[in-house]
């Protein structure tokens, strides 16, 4: 057992720090939050670096654009980039959907899909949740109809992220409504630009426009977008979720929110409160705990063992921790942790009001806490099913 | 990185929870908690015999010369089968602390019989204040002649009753800071003005209130250096810790799979309970905190292992595995209902002994002060 990094790993994560100390903007990170639109133009720009260097999807095989690294390697990426709060990764093509395909796709498919994904040329968006299925996914009423050599859909997505800004889509859609629900359901890879696709922004808490609802009326889908067998997508769904809920983002934001806060207070020189040291210390085991949950997901991974109770829990505590510390650093900063990156007064530029106010989503995403604990309970600890 | 167990360690482990299951079912464990040994001579053999009381040991001195992590695999499943008897105090506390600071002289004279299961030890360092800082160590050892005298008491001191030889702190001179000014003495306990009062204690481990009344040692006696034993008592308390969330992990994993067991099987409303939500997640919370304690126990093992600076690593883990096994047992408790609480159940083995163990060398409130030392910057 070693819980340290070989030397090849570590240097690793010099070069990428250097690469980030020379490609970043200056002090980014360390003013406000940067809004929708200006992080979506950094991680364009990014995002062309990093496809560049073929990090964007190191840990895939070389011949659909990845340096087949071994997801240690891509750990440390992830975990970097995410405490330097560093755009340009891309968490739909690259995390979700390329690992995916190289399970379940055609070889026609793989070939057409992940070249562009891995030269960052195109953003993917996940047409997952509905207005009436939300942890009920397998309920999902978004139909697809068998025309022959292309599906008909009709129907709506919701909480769809980035689906403003996407090319493509993957979908969750019906094609057999009078089968068992989890047996007639069907996974597909939808132009955004297919005539019939609408999307309309949602705002949130945060006041940010990140996510959508997408309508479908009569869009056309070819038969060779659909990604193993029709009514059989359920599976390739679950598949893909235990790549999105795999994932250090959460440890690592939340070392960097309790580094940033301890800091400031360092900094501030009015001393920290024996209450604001126990709270912080508090929050940094947990921060670190979620670390380590985390790296053992991506150690299973790195032996080919399939991660499943593992990501989960990991999920569950990550997100939780986050919110935790995000709501910690609210309480330590006091009148002051309500002030936006507009006044002048804001601490850190806002950055921990802004953090808690996004942190909401965390236990809902991906499979909110409880989904998470359901399937920690059936799938990993045996218990039998309601 | 690698999280893997090596051959030898999986074997440990797999065999440890073998020899345990049979040699320490349930009963012992609830005998021994009213013996006033707290432990069967058979049993302490068998240990000598299985090379688990020298597996830290240098081969030189009858040992197998393992790591800490191999020990580790070991405490994990001595914390599962609730293991009773005085091994964490004559290895971890003991030999290890002899290996780290002892010169040739002690190794040799204290090592052979550890492995060979002849030499008790443990470890005596709290004292009425019940702390483990450096400041918590009040009692003096004078110098006098071409030795010492040690005068004072010591609290807690764990399975004082059977050791042969305790390591006792003391104060050897006084200074402003309070790091300064520890010596470690190795002191046979059969010596007369040494006398064991056994605690009477909720979890029925063995712990002692010693008292040394001038109790003359000689200058052999002194394990490391004179007025510098900080550093090194310091290393041994974070190998207890280590050690005793080792225990704690295993512990906890075992109230997790009891727990599970009795959901499965318990049929309320005409189906298991554990078809109800509300247990599952209990039960989900219960495995997040036993992975959790588990990797965080094993990273601060694998530092001490490699012989790199722990503090940090040592401080997660005991604040973590502290608080969460005490949780796990709650949550057990609640999922059983009323018979969790019984005396009958085993489950209340665990429960009581996890509340001690949190305290032990460190609870989730030292160890977070300990690291927010490190965040005031």
């Amino acid at each position: 057992m070693d819980f340290r990094f070989s030397e090849s790993e570590e240097a690793f994560r010099q070069e990428l720090l250097k690469f980030l100390d020379a490609e970043l903007p200056a002090g980014w990170g360390e003013g406000p939050a940067p809004s929708p639109d200006e992080e979506w133009a950094e991680t364009l720009r990014m995002r062309r670096k990093l496809a560049e260097r073929g990090w964007l999807t190191m840990h895939w095989p070389p011949e659909y654009g990845g340096q087949g690294a071994s997801t240690i390697l891509s750990l440390i990426f992830n975990e970097e980039m995410s405490y330097r709060g560093a755009p340009g990764r891309d968490a739909f093509g690259a995390r979700m959907l390329g690992p995916t395909l190289m399970i379940y796709g055609t070889e026609e498919q793989k070939r057409r899909f992940l070249p562009p994904v891995a030269r960052g040329e195109v953003q993917w968006c996940q047409g997952y949740s509905e207005p009436q299925s939300g942890s009920d996914l397998a309920s999902l009423s978004t139909r697809a109809d068998d025309e022959g050599d292309f599906f008909r859909i009709n129907g709506s997505k919701v909480w769809t992220s980035l689906a403003h800004r996407a090319d493509w889509m993957m979908v969750l859609v019906r094609t057999d409504p009078d089968a068992p629900k989890h047996r007639g359901i069907s996974f597909l890879l939808v132009d955004m630009k297919s005539p019939g696709v609408e999307v309309r922004p949602i705002m949130n808490m945060a006041g940010t426009h990140e996510f959508n609802e997408v309508f479908f009326d009569d869009v056309r889908a070819p038969k060779t977008n659909l990604v193993g067998e029709q009514d059989r997508g359920w599976y390739v769904a679950v598949t893909l979720l235990d790549f999105e809920r795999s994932g250090i983002e959460y440890a690592a934001t939340s070392r960097r929110l309790l580094d940033d806060l301890s800091g400031f207070i360092r900094e501030s020189g009015r001393g920290m409160e024996g209450w604001v040291a126990d709270l912080l210390a508090e929050r940094y085991v947990e921060a670190e705990v979620a670390r380590l949950m985390a790296y053992r997901v991506a150690w299973m991974q790195s032996r080919g063992m399939v991660p499943n109770r593992e990501a989960s829990m990991s999920k569950v505590f990550g997100s939780e921790t986050f919110q935790r510390v995000a709501d910690t650093g609210m309480k330590v900063l006091g009148l002051y942790g309500q002030l936006t990156e507009e006044d002048r007064w804001a601490p850190l530029a806002g950055r921990i009001q802004d953090a808690w106010r996004h942190s909401f989503s965390n236990t809902i995403a991906a499979g909110t806490s409880e989904i998470q604990r359901n399937i920690i309970a059936s799938r990993g600890l045996g218990l039998p099913r309601g | 990185m690698d999280l893997a167990l090596s051959e030898i360690q999986q074997m440990l482990k797999t065999s440890a929870r073998e020899v345990l299951a049979r040699e320490v079912p349930f009963e012992v464990v609830r005998a021994m908690e009213g013996d006033a040994e707290g432990y069967t001579p058979e049993l302490w053999r068998s240990m000598a015999e299985l090379g688990w009381l020298g597996l830290v040991v240098p081969e030189k001195y009858g040992g197998a010369e393992g790591s800490f992590l191999d020990l580790g695999m070991l405490l994990e499943e001595m914390g599962r089968a609730l293991t009773p008897g005085p091994f964490f105090s004559t290895v971890v506390l003991g030999a290890l602390t002899v290996m780290d600071a002892g010169d040739e002289a002690m190794r040799s004279n204290l090592l052979p019989g550890i492995a060979g299961g002849e030499t008790m030890m443990t470890l005596a360092v709290t004292e009425e204040s019940g702390g483990y800082g450096p400041g918590d160590i009040r009692m003096r050892a004078e110098r006098r002649g071409d030795g010492y005298v040690l005068s004072g008491r010591k609290m807690f001191v764990p399975d004082a009753h059977a050791a042969d030889y305790a390591i006792v702190t003391a104060r050897t001179s006084e200074g402003e800071d309070a790091r300064e000014g520890i010596t470690l003495f190795v002191v046979p306990m059969k010596q007369g003005g040494v006398s064991v009062t056994p605690h009477a204690t909720m979890a029925l481990e063995k712990q002692a209130q010693v008292d040394f009344d001038e109790v003359r040692v000689s200058a052999d006696a002194v394990l490391g250096s004179v007025n510098g034993g900080w550093s090194a008592l310091e290393r041994a308390l974070e190998r207890a810790a280590t050690a005793k969330g080792l225990e704690m992990v295993g512990g906890a994993e075992a109230v997790l799979e009891i727990t599970l067991e009795y959901l499965k099987d318990r049929v309320q409303f005409g189906r298991p309970v554990g078809t109800f939500q509300a247990l599952q997640h209990h039960c989900a919370n219960m495995a997040i905190d036993v992975e959790g304690s588990r990797y965080a126990a094993y990273q601060a093992a694998h530092r001490i292992s490699e012989g790199l600076p722990a503090g940090r690593e040592v401080s997660v883990a005991k604040a973590w595995v502290s608080d969460a096994y005490m949780r796990v047992c709650a949550t057990a408790v609640q999922c059983h209902g009323a018979v969790g609480f019984t005396t009958e159940h085993d489950l209340q083995l665990f429960t009581r002994r996890a509340r001690a163990q949190e305290q032990l060398y460190g609870d989730g409130g030292f160890h977070r002060r300990q690291l927010a030392a490190g965040l005031r910057g």
